[in-house]
């Protein structure tokens, strides 16, 4: 009984230690955005790895999400003879939650998995301690072209998912299942409004930030992990352990969001 | 070069270890070091493996804690400063790690240059031309653009080497910087230790497992064993010394290599 209390109450003062730390991490990382020096070099070839090679992910899942929504909306629709509304419906749930959620969740498995195995296993080797001796900040030099580089990209590869979503559901709704033309976009016109916009707009910076900070925390303190981060295997668990948390925190922020802004 | 000749005169403490206690787990490494590093001289931690060298390395290098005690770094207590006056610290700081810590997805030549890039406001051109220089120096003329995984074990210790002195530091700190390196490279390395000290006077801390080769290049050798430094002096004295752990690591070290059949019978009947 002792020893299972004691069991319990080490577990809690390691996920309380764990959480400071990673809260502070990130207060550091958002310090080191802000202040120089303000390098381009490096924020380029993150935003080439974390947005412009996740675009073609983006196409894809974009436009078979919006062709599910058309043939889904489509039969829902029809049963209150109202497909007119198609438009309007595909384009509100791609803008306020699918486009947000689906462009975290997928930039989490591309590119999140991938800083967190980098960062591990530059933690792993001493390389991060090999920065801090040459007194290079490794907040500086490592997190802070890839938070600019996902703050910028995850709300524009939204923004395309969005869109082409929009037109997946267009092909599926107008030109197969015959939805007037016109009738999908002016419902869209007349009920999406500048909030829902903002929403979007939100959810997907929330998220960019969400996704960039647990994943390079994850592996930024892989030597602090509970059962060991010790070598391939460590880094290999704790990869997935930051996929797994970086999903459902999206998802959890993604309900609190759309829960204060509605 | 003045500077030089005054400080070793009048030798100050660059480095202090008071009373450091280290456990890991139930393991208790250090065991209440005392080690001074006097500016502008050459010290060498010796001792069997695993006794905690590194660890005695990582404490004045800012990367560990410890348990009890203080590590004073230019009279400054590393656990007390902020991270702007320890990063102004290490500024000074040239550091070969055991394993060389490499930057495994530059090459050769953007290892070096990183600390140059990062830290100095030195054009393309000069960083080339710097980063040349210290490879040269390191024999390692041509492999630039290789990436440390395409390296031999010797080679990337060099790299090491070449990225701990390229900014000149004032103090440096080399974990076995030739181990896995031929004699003749690391007496090569050794004269290159001694004419950059001799040039820039700098403090360096070395832990190494040459014995006796060292020797010639420290003006103090501190022996660690059992979590403690059993002495920290010059080596003809260390040599001398009749602290029984020190004779005991001197005799075995510098001792002859076969013992004769006598003292250990049953030695030569395998070979
Ligand atoms: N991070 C750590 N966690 C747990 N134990 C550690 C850690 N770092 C070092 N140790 C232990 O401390 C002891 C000393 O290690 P250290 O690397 O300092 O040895 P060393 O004297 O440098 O040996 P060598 O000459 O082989 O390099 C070892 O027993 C090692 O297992
Ligand atoms: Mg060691």
């Amino acid at each position: 009984m002792r020893n299972a209390l004691e069991k319990i109450g080490d577990q809690v003062l390691y996920l309380l230690e764990m959480a400071g730390r990673m809260g502070l991490f990130l207060l550091t990382c958002l310090k080191c955005v802000l202040l120089p020096p303000y390098k381009m070099r490096p924020v380029l070839s993150q935003i080439q790895f974390i947005g412009a090679r996740s675009i073609f992910v983006i196409l894809f899942t974009g436009a078979f999400t919006g062709m599910v929504l058309g043939l889904q909306g489509y039969y829902t629709l029809r049963k209150f003879g109202s497909e007119g509304l198609l438009g309007s419906a595909v384009a509100l749930s791609l803008i306020r939650e699918l486009g947000p959620v689906l462009t975290a969740l997928m930039v989490i498995g591309r590119a999140g998995s991938a800083i967190t195995a980098e960062i591990g296993i530059m933690r792993n080797s001493e390389q991060i301690d090999a920065l801090e001796c040459m007194a290079i900040d490794p907040c500086t030099y490592l997190m802070k072209p890839k938070f600019v580089a996902a703050i910028l990209s995850i709300p524009l590869l939204t923004a395309i998912f969005d869109v082409v979503g929009i037109w997946g559901g267009w092909l599926v709704g107008v030109q197969l299942l015959g939805v007037n033309d016109g009738a999908y976009f002016q419902g869209m016109y007349a009920s999406v409004i500048w909030k829902d916009i903002e929403m979007g707009l939100v959810k997907s910076l929330v998220f960019a930030l969400l996704v960039v900070w647990i994943a390079s925390a994850r592996g930024y303190f892989l030597h602090l992990e509970r059962e060991g981060g010790f070598g391939a295997e460590g880094v290999s668990r704790t990869t997935t352990r930051a996929v797994v948390m970086a999903s459902v925190t999206v998802l959890v922020w993604d309900y609190l969001i759309s829960a204060i802004m509605l | 070069m003045n500077g030089n000749t005054g400080k070793k005169t009048l030798p100050e403490v660059a480095i202090e270890l008071q009373g450091v206690v280290k456990t890991f787990g139930r393991q208790r490494v250090l065991d209440g070091i005392d080690l001074k590093v006097m500016a502008g001289q050459t010290t060498v931690i010796v001792g069997a493996s695993g006794q905690g060298k590194s660890v005695i390395l990582k404490h004045m290098l800012g990367l560990v804690r410890p348990d009890e005690g203080r590590v004073l770094v230019f009279g400054q207590d590393l656990s007390t400063i902020s991270r702007k006056e320890l990063n102004e610290i290490r500024m000074n700081f040239g550091v070969l790690f055991q394993n060389a810590a490499l930057f495994d997805s530059m090459t050769v030549f953007d290892n070096v240059a990183l600390p140059l890039r990062e830290r100095t406001r030195k054009s393309d051109a000069e960083i080339r031309s710097l980063v040349d220089e210290k490879l040269k120096l390191m024999d390692l003329f041509g492999s630039e653009s290789k990436y440390p995984a395409q390296l031999s074990g010797g080679m990337r210790k060099r790299v090491g080497l070449a990225r701990a002195l390229v900014l000149d530091p004032k103090v440096v700190f080399f974990d076995e910087p030739t181990t896995g390196l031929d004699a003749h490279k690391s007496n090569e390395i050794y004269r290159l230790f001694y004419q950059t000290q001799q040039q820039l006077g700098y403090t360096a801390v070395i832990v190494s497992h040459d014995v006796p080769k060292i020797f010639k290049l420290s003006d103090h050798v501190a022996l660690l064993a059992q979590g403690q430094i059993q002495g920290c002096m010059p080596p003809e004295q260390f040599q001398l010394s009749d602290n029984p752990l020190i004779r005991e690591y001197v005799e075995t070290t510098m001792g002859p290599i076969y013992s004769s059949e006598k003292e250990e019978p049953g030695l030569h009947e395998t070979v």
